[in-house]
């Protein structure tokens, strides 16, 4: 069973109040279930939509085909007519009947007013509900954590009335879905903010900016439970080099934005790097350059990322390729940066941010802060040198007033091991190379290979990074189902570039990168790493994310037909 | 050794024999002794400039950051150690020019931070070209026919934001200086000072004796409290420029306002990644 269901209208007509309701219900039902949105960048009107696929096997992506559009104006049926499967149902607003066997008017507007008129969309979900001949049981749960008591018996008289509209089409989705007991349903902002949270942030700062808005929102409704600050800068700049002080102070600090401000925070992310002060920096890709599109999807800042202002020092680009590992991400981010007193780049992408998936409860007790800085008992507290020469190239770090009679001077300008500035040309040398050897380390100790699906004996491999993974993943089982053979090979460490697996798997394949981007910047990067020659890219640049189908099917057209 | 805690200046600096940094630092210094502090107890955030070396020179705990971004790293640490004693130092340029912003945007904060500016009306490590705070119409390598726009004026500006402490000095006067700092230190908040000082090697005009005609002391029946007199003397500049704290006022300051939980600094506080498990809750 794959069921897609899409709910389209205009902006302000509530359609994020029926994708929480609705997604929370399904799950809740025990239906693996994946939620994408696609949203413009606007308040009011326009064409917005959101797709809940369910299955009773885990989802990986969004599915164009649609079984059950839920029209909350006529446009979106305009919009949206061609992608109905033959058997596909429309449920529109309009007095109840049912048009062509394929229309069926759900009197939402009509039950509305009766009760609340704001309340068009739960007498959808009701609707819905009772077309997949699901009961209102769990409903009503959902209904009761969603609405303040004021609202809560209006929109559970809107829910029923919705669900007596309407007659069962659908009888057979439960039949192999059990209940999710041991997961949760949750969208990659959160769970990239409660990775960080979880690895002790305690500074958030950042200005709000599509689609990275989301993390700030999450952890600001935190504060009140955990000793965290989410402090709103004034700009980029500000946000990060706030970040900065949190971190020189000795607390975990971390921002969060997308391309644009990744671009004003550049020179910041250099002070990071020769002041080695750990920071991390979420950057929620979206198309650009400049404004670009500000609510859609893109992987287009790798190499940016990756180039991060001006001349050598080490950081590292991490890129999670699901909201799972968005989790594991955010907290072992905070990590990395402290263990090597580096900036860490964290690229996510509006498709991650704003989609919402089943996955396994996150494993607490696998978690374990690392701080790195210096105990009071150390040695190195005496005549403290932030910037000691050591074999590793990690000094001793102390904040400000922890040891009486010491200070902690970091300085963008060269330095000397104490931080004061210094122009000669020996110890610029050593201070660069002192530097470069906190990656050497990195490599050897924490960089994680990528993750391989498929089987052993392949004639081609799908690279990815980032949540490409999703969509190619689920392209990959399409393809084998036609005895193509191929795997995937699906990175989340991109900088630095982890070789090994590539290198392994490469000898006997032909290469497919997958990107949404223009010009196959992994590709680029794969060849100036490992001098690779990856054969083909499948690129798309409109803003939208790739589907597991559409990838199947342009691997046939361009790497098989092509071949 | 006989006392590493004490607040100390270093022999060697960058700084052009003559410059006004010389005193200003002096008196800076004296006034961190005078107040019994100890070198771990200060943080001083500085951006680029002559002006921004001081941490170099000084023996705090220092941040030498970016140009104009000497003020957002002071946010950070306020949040994660208020205990510390922090001051904002930079010179015109990368306090009012690169750094504009975050004055305006920190004066609406109201942290409680100490921000020394070293205003000499020129850029000095570039080598003379026009500040914000620069005489209108003076010419410069640069501005070869004279500058373009009009100078900005900190005391003005800040009483105009509703800045909660500021003050005007001048390295020429040693007590004044020492004065204006320790008060700044010790009020709760905001505390802008606008220090005058001459740049002996590119301000030609603005000279210590072009400064010590002009500038005299707010009299001790001047209030401070009072918002129009304050604005008053912030608009005073010319033939008679008052030195002084021209307007003070406590009220709430950026840390009143966070959701924290009690007076422990956040560096100090112990967390374990399974207190941040109760959130599962809210995804099932």
């Amino acid at each position: 069973m794959d069921f897609n269901i899409l709910i389209g209208g205009e902006a302000g007509q509530g359609l994020k109040t029926i994708d929480d309701i609705l997604g929370k219900i399904l799950f809740r039902e025990g239906f693996n279930i994946f939620s994408s949105k696609d949203f413009m960048s606007r308040i009011r009107g326009g064409h917005n939509f959101m797709q809940l696929r369910i299955s009773d096997e885990e989802l990986y992506g969004p599915e164009n085909d649609i079984d059950l559009l839920i029209a909350l104006n006529s446009e979106t049926v305009e919009i949206h007519r061609d992608q109905l499967k033959d058997d596909g149902i429309v449920l529109i607003d309009g007095e109840s009947e049912i048009i062509d066997g394929r229309t069926i008017l759900v009197p939402a507007s009509v039950i509305a007013n009766d009760i609340n008129p704001k309340g068009v969309n739960t007498v959808f979900v009701g609707a819905v509900l009772k077309a997949m001949n699901l009961d209102l049981e769990i409903a009503k749960e959902v209904l009761k954590e969603h609405f303040e008591e004021d609202l809560l018996e209006d929109n559970i008289k809107l829910l029923e009335r919705g669900y007596n509209s309407v007659e069962s089409i659908y009888d057979n989705l439960e039949q192999n879905v059990t209940e999710k007991d041991d997961e949760i349903f949750i969208d990659g902002n959160s769970a990239l903010g409660w990775g960080a949270l979880s690895g002790g942030l305690r500074f958030y700062s950042a200005y709000p900016m599509s689609p990275s808005t989301g993390i700030m929102k999450f952890l600001a409704g935190q504060q009140k439970d955990y000793d965290l600050v989410v402090e709103q800068a004034e700009d980029e700049l500000a946000a990060l080099n706030m970040a900065l002080g949190g971190s020189y102070s000795g607390i975990r600090s971390m921002s969060g934005t997308s391309g644009g401000g990744l671009a004003l925070m550049n020179e910041t992310i250099g002070l990071a790097g020769i002041t080695e002060t750990p920071v991390v920096v979420a950057d929620v890709q979206r198309p650009g350059p400049a404004t670009g599109l500000p609510t859609r999807t893109g992987q287009g800042d790798l190499l940016f990322a990756i180039n991060s202002a001006q001349d050598d020092f080490p950081l590292m680009v991490i890129a999670p390729r699901d909201q799972e590992d968005l989790f594991y991400t955010g907290f072992r981010a905070l990590n990395l940066a402290d263990k090597y007193q580096i900036p860490v780049i964290i690229l996510s992408d509006q498709f991650n941010a704003d989609s919402s998936k089943n996955v396994k409860e996150f494993d607490f007790e696998s978690l374990t802060i690392e701080r790195n800085i210096i105990s009071n008992d150390d040695q190195n507290a005496d005549d403290y040198k932030r910037y000691k020469f050591t074999e590793d190239g990690i000094s001793p770090r102390a904040y400000p007033g922890q040891f009486k009679g010491e200070t902690v001077l970091v300085d963008s300008d060269e330095h000397d091991e104490k931080g004061h500035i210094v122009e000669d040309a020996e110890t610029r040398t050593k201070m660069v190379d002192k530097r470069a050897r906190k990656i050497d380390k990195l490599i050897d100790e924490d960089l994680q290979e990528p993750n391989y699906y498929g089987d052993e004996n392949i004639d081609y491999l799908l690279l990815t990074w980032g949540s490409s993974y999703g969509p190619a993943r689920e392209a990959v089982q399409l393809l084998k189902e036609d005895d193509i053979k191929v795997g995937l090979l699906s990175f989340n460490d991109v900088w630095p570039l982890p070789k090994n697996k590539l290198k392994e798997l490469a000898e006997d394949a032909e290469l497919v990168t997958v990107e949404l981007n223009s010009t196959a910047q992994f590709k680029s990067l794969i060849a100036s790493e490992t001098l690779i020659d990856v054969e083909n890219s499948i690129l798309k640049y409109d803003g939208r994310p790739f589907t597991g189908k559409e990838i199947y099917q342009r691997f046939l057209d361009e790497v098989i037909d092509n071949g | 050794m006989a006392n590493k805690k004490e607040i100390t200046i270093t022999d060697e600096t960058a700084w052009c024999p003559g410059c006004g940094n010389f005193p200003l630092r002096k008196a800076l210094s004296a006034a961190l002794r005078d107040m019994d502090l100890d070198c771990d107890q200060v943080a001083m955030f500085t951006g680029i400039g002559q002006a921004a070396k001081m941490p170099h020179y000084i023996n705090v705990n220092g941040f030498n950051g970016l140009h104009g971004r000497s003020f957002p790293p002071a946010i950070g640490t306020r949040v994660g150690n208020h205990k510390l004693k922090v001051i904002v130092e930079s010179g015109d340029g990368c306090s009012y020019g690169e750094g504009g912003n975050h004055i305006l945007h920190n004066i609406r904060r109201n942290p409680d931070v100490t921000h020394l500016v070293h205003n000499n009306q020129i850029y000095g490590l570039t080598k003379g070209q026009a500040s914000p705070t620069s005489e209108e119409y003076i010419r410069t390598g640069i501005q070869i026919e004279g500058t373009t726009a009009k100078p900005f004026h900190p005391a003005r500006f800040a009483v105009g934001m509703g800045a909660s402490f500021v003050a005007r000095s001048f390295v020429g006067d040693q007590d004044h200086l020492n004065k204006m700092v320790k008060a700044a230190m010790e009020h709760r908040g905001y505390a802008l000072i606008d220090i005058l000082q001459p740049c002996v090697s590119f301000n030609k005009i603005n000279t210590y004796q072009w400064y010590s005609e002009r500038v005299y002391k707010l009299d001790d029946n001047y209030d401070p409290s009072n918002i129009d007199s304050a604005f008053e003397k912030a608009r005073e500049w010319g033939d008679k420029i008052p030195i002084g704290i021209i307007y003070k006022k406590e009220e709430e300051i950026f840390r009143d306002r966070l959701l924290l939980k009690d007076d422990e600094p956040l560096v100090e506080k112990d967390f374990d990644p399974k207190d941040a498990k109760p959130i599962m809750k809210d995804f099932k």
